[in-house]
């Protein structure tokens, strides 16, 4: 079956019921995003289906319709996206571990909630563990994250 | 100045060697009878030496061993260097280097002397230099303990100032001009004319320079990295764009997949296993039993783990109690039984006398046993061939597991080779090595092939060994609105033993220290005031959980005071400070008092506070906890935290190591616990093992003093007082004082 990921179309040879986190990570060596539980709890493998945010450990690849996109594609070390650049300066890694799915998370949230309030983002945000507990820093991103989505 | 203070002394001295095309600077060691991890780069006859610095023509390597796990020690070992070698970190190369003894942790062990931190006499600092022989002795090369910043902030250093001054003594030999007269700045010897020469430029002929050792180090307000706020972390980008590779994304050419199920009844053995119908799925190379387990090789971690959930395996029995219920009332038993009396290093006044008349109060305590759970779950790449063996894997204790490796393997230690990798958080579970030995077990049987084997994260929480559980009996009386008499008696299975046992094949002699860790060593002077540890037999097997036995002990501690205090009808901060008898505690007491408006604060209806303190790792750490009693539950509003563990020297970091710790410490005792049935854990995932979310976290202010006269580490020392603060602030808010953890057993959180 054929997959688009971050703007390349793959062919793989995989059972359908595969889910798409093992596709991305062990058939076509993108590792970006994690395993952390397999059961939608973390969120650490979270990926864009046409830009709105997905378990991609309980999606089944048969089911994928649309481009994926993930942390890769969101941004690169020369090139950040706007997110990507809001963490780093907010320095919110600790063992980084999370942190794809939690700004994938946020950028498919600041898409749909460009001027988030304080509650917007503890109840966007929530469905993503983070054992560091880099919360804090997670709220501070978001908001200067949506500031410079916003052009501010 | 004792013998063992010399021994401890001399490690420090740093010397240099020359490697394949350049310099390498680090800790040369006297005896030189521990073996050189860089060993294998140098020339015959020349010089051994373990490094910290390496300078060749393409460039400047920082060699970082303490492991990183997310705390960022990586950050903080390559700015120690960076800051007396006058480079900028982010042009360098920071790797972890290859494991060697000589990189050992002289200070892990050093607060395992019976003496509590805060004291600082001849005698206690003796004691704890001569713990740095044991360690060097048992090739210690371990992160843990908070120990890597005090561990390296000399050393590093010194590094660093010798590779500088050597360089710019090779520059003056160049130019015929007086070292004294060059100065270096980014990586460059910078001369008089303001012409520069390169590090890369200078590091061949360094090789057979003298190393210049007589250096001092540069006076902290001349720091240019250290201690200044906004220092990035050096992993802070790759961490953001998905591009650190854990070792769960190392990838190998031919690589196969693998997981494995090892007996949920810890130590339990295999009866025997039915793999047909794994035998038939697709993707899947080999079946092979593991010591206590099946593990399943595959060409796919989905397709090995699948397989693992269709083997039918019959398990023997574990030989420790089956249910929580069983193993609470082993603990409680061992309270008080003089068969299991482990230690009393706490026994001030006569707390018998004290407690004989007159009205005492009574409390029992309660922990449960708890998860690491770091997000990665267990993983490990190995390649056996016939004569070696090599294994990527992120762990706090490689040299351990290259000996372990090698008794597996029968290959010899010096031909096994572990490359340390980025690690997705620990709080202690990467001290373990149960996932490389099944790991290096598959690698045997597909020889010449990497294996990469991932635990499920039901397999990963199902083997955490994890915090142990404890009781405690608390006894006190108050008088004249005063506390006057604490006898807390702690009942734990030991953890230290338990640990060692697994990674040394051999149990550790002697009391466990980490029953009373938290408790016994508080800085109070309380009046007739004991604290006695026993031994309940082993059960669970059980492991180091972020801050270890203060975890516990913290809670239980400072729990009872607070009822002794309330009981008393004092104030709950001022009578902290006033039996606080350490001068540099009793500053944190009394910052945290003003951080938080303590005195000022009318907090309204249905609100409360709680303060709480710990010394840990021999920092004082003081915390208060603001909640409200909502209709959906108890709301934490707010933390203040107030510590001191010397001088900062990356305050963006350190905020973060204090937050982390504050939400861990909070996020546990809110709703986590592995309880037992059938010898597992009923929790395997965090469906079931509940972990704090963004919207219960409170805000967090904190307040750093640098009054102590160490500087230490501060990875643990914030999660012990967040329990113990957030309960009595509950106690505070509702008057339910809640003595067993996890607290949501007792009340409802919002």
């Amino acid at each position: 079956m054929k997959l688009t990921v971050n703007g390349t179309t793959h062919d793989v040879d995989v059972e359908p019921e595969m889910p798409l986190l093992w596709v991305l990570r062990d058939e076509l060596g993108i590792t970006g995003p994690k395993y952390g539980c397999g059961i939608a709890q973390c969120g650490a493998c979270t990926v864009h289906v046409d830009g709105e945010a997905v378990r991609s450990c309980q999606l089944e690849v048969g089911d994928v319709e649309g481009q994926i996109t993930t942390i890769e594609g969101l941004g690169t070390p020369a090139a950040l996206h706007a997110v990507q650049d809001a963490w780093i300066e907010h320095q919110v890694a600790q063992c980084g571990y999370c942190q794809s799915g939690q700004i994938m998370a946020a950028a498919s949230f600041l898409i749909s909630t460009p001027a988030p309030t304080d509650e917007e983002i503890d109840d966007a945000m929530s469905a993503n563990l983070c054992r560091c507990g880099t919360y804090p820093r997670i709220r501070a991103a978001v908001k200067t994250a949506a500031a410079k989505l916003n052009g501010a | 100045m004792s013998k063992a203070g010399k021994i401890a002394r001399r490690t420090f001295i740093i010397g240099s060697a020359a490697i394949v095309g350049g310099v390498a600077f680090g800790t040369y060691l006297a005896k030189r009878a521990i073996p050189n991890p860089l060993l294998n780069d140098l020339a015959d006859g020349e010089a051994a030496i373990t490094p910290y610095v390496k300078i060749d023509a393409s460039g400047v390597t920082l060699i970082t061993p303490r492991a990183d796990k997310g705390q960022g020690a990586y950050s903080i070992q390559a700015n120690l260097i960076a800051e007396e070698l006058d480079i900028d970190p982010r042009t360098a190369t920071v790797t972890p280097g290859m494991p060697g003894p000589a990189y050992y942790n002289g200070t892990v062990l050093a607060e395992a002397v019976p003496f509590p931190a805060y004291d600082q006499g001849a005698i206690a600092e003796a004691m704890r230099s001569f713990m740095a022989v044991p360690a060097k002795l048992l090739q210690m090369q371990i992160t843990g303990g908070s120990s890597t910043v005090p561990d390296s902030y000399v050393n590093l250093r010194m590094a660093g100032a010798v590779a500088r001054e050597t360089l710019k003594q090779v520059a003056a030999n160049k130019t015929g001009l007086a070292r004294a007269d060059l100065r270096t700045e980014d990586g460059h010897v910078v001369l008089p004319d303001g012409s520069k020469i390169a590090y890369t430029e200078l590091a061949a002929d360094a090789a057979g320079t003298p190393p210049v050792t007589d250096v001092s180090l540069r006076d902290p307000s001349e720091w240019r990295i250290l201690g200044k706020a906004n220092t990035p972390r050096l992993d802070m980008v790759a961490k953001c764009t998905g591009t650190e590779t854990y070792g769960i994304d190392h990838s190998m050419e031919g690589m196969l997949f693998a997981s494995v199920r090892a007996n949920p009844g810890i130590g339990g053995y295999v009866v025997g296993f039915d793999a047909t119908a794994a035998q038939g799925m697709r993707g899947v190379e080999r079946i092979v039993p593991v010591k206590h387990g099946v593990g399943v090789i595959a060409d796919n971690t989905w397709r090995a783990i699948q397989a693992v959930n269709a083997l039918n395996i019959e398990w023997g029995p574990a030989d420790y109690p089956a249910t929580s219920a069983e193993i609470f009332e082993t603990l409680e038993a061992a309270i008080g039984d003089e068969d299991a009396y482990d230690h009393r290093q706490r026994d001030d006044g006569n707390v018998d006398d004290a407690l004989a008349d007159g009205e005492v109060i009574e409390a029992s305590y309660r922990i449960p046993y708890l998860a690491h759970a770091p997000l990665e779950p267990m993983n490990a790449t190995v390649r056996v061939t016939d004569d070696a063996c090599e294994i990527w894997t992120g762990t706090q204790i490689p040299l351990f597991i290259r000996d372990k490796a090698a008794k597996i393997t029968g290959i010899p230690a010096e031909q096994v080779f572990v490359y340390v990798q980025p690690m997705g958080g620990s709080f202690g579970h990467r001290l373990e090595m149960t996932h490389v030995e099944q790991t290096v077990e598959l690698a045997m049987a597909v020889k010449g092939t990497p294996v990469k084997m991932t635990w499920s994260r039901e397999e990963d929480m199902t083997h955490d060994y994890p915090r142990p559980a404890a009781v405690s009996k608390a006894r006190g009386k108050v008088v004249d609105g005063k506390v006057a008499a604490f006898d807390l008696s702690v009942g734990q299975s030991a953890m230290a033993s338990s640990w060692f046992g697994r990674l040394m094949d051999m149990s550790i002699p002697g009391p466990d220290a980490t029953i009373t860790t938290g408790s016994w060593d508080q800085p109070f002077d309380i009046p007739h005031y004991r604290v006695t540890g026993y031994r309940a037999p082993d059960m669970v097997p059980v492991s180091s959980w972020r801050s270890v036995g203060a975890s516990s002990n913290g809670f239980m501690h400072d729990g009872f005071l607070d009822e002794l205090i309330h009981a008393a009808g004092a104030d709950p901060l001022a009578e902290r400070i006033r039996l606080c008898g350490h001068d540099t505690s009793r500053k944190v007491l009394e910052a945290v008092g003003d951080l938080s408006n303590w005195a000022g604060t009318d907090l309204g209806e249905n609100r409360g506070r709680g303060v709480a303190f710990c010394m840990s790792f021999g920092v004082p750490v003081a915390q208060v906890v603001e909640v409200t009693n909502t209709e959906a539950g108890i709301r934490i509003d707010k933390v203040y935290c107030v510590v001191d563990s010397g001088p900062v020297l990356d305050p963006s970091n350190f905020e973060a190591q204090v937050t982390g710790g504050i939400i861990f410490g909070l996020g546990h005792a809110m709703g986590a616990e592995l309880t037992y049935a059938d010898h597992m854990p009923e929790q395997n995932n965090f469906d079931t093992y509940e972990s704090i979310r963004l919207y219960q976290t409170p805000v967090i202010e904190m307040k750093a003093l640098s009054n102590a006269s160490k500087i230490r580490g501060i990875g643990e020392p914030c999660v012990p007082p967040a329990a113990p603060a957030l309960a009595n602030a509950i106690f505070a808010a509702t008057g339910q004082r809640i003595r067993k953890l996890p607290l949501n057993k007792h009340i409802s959180f919002a």
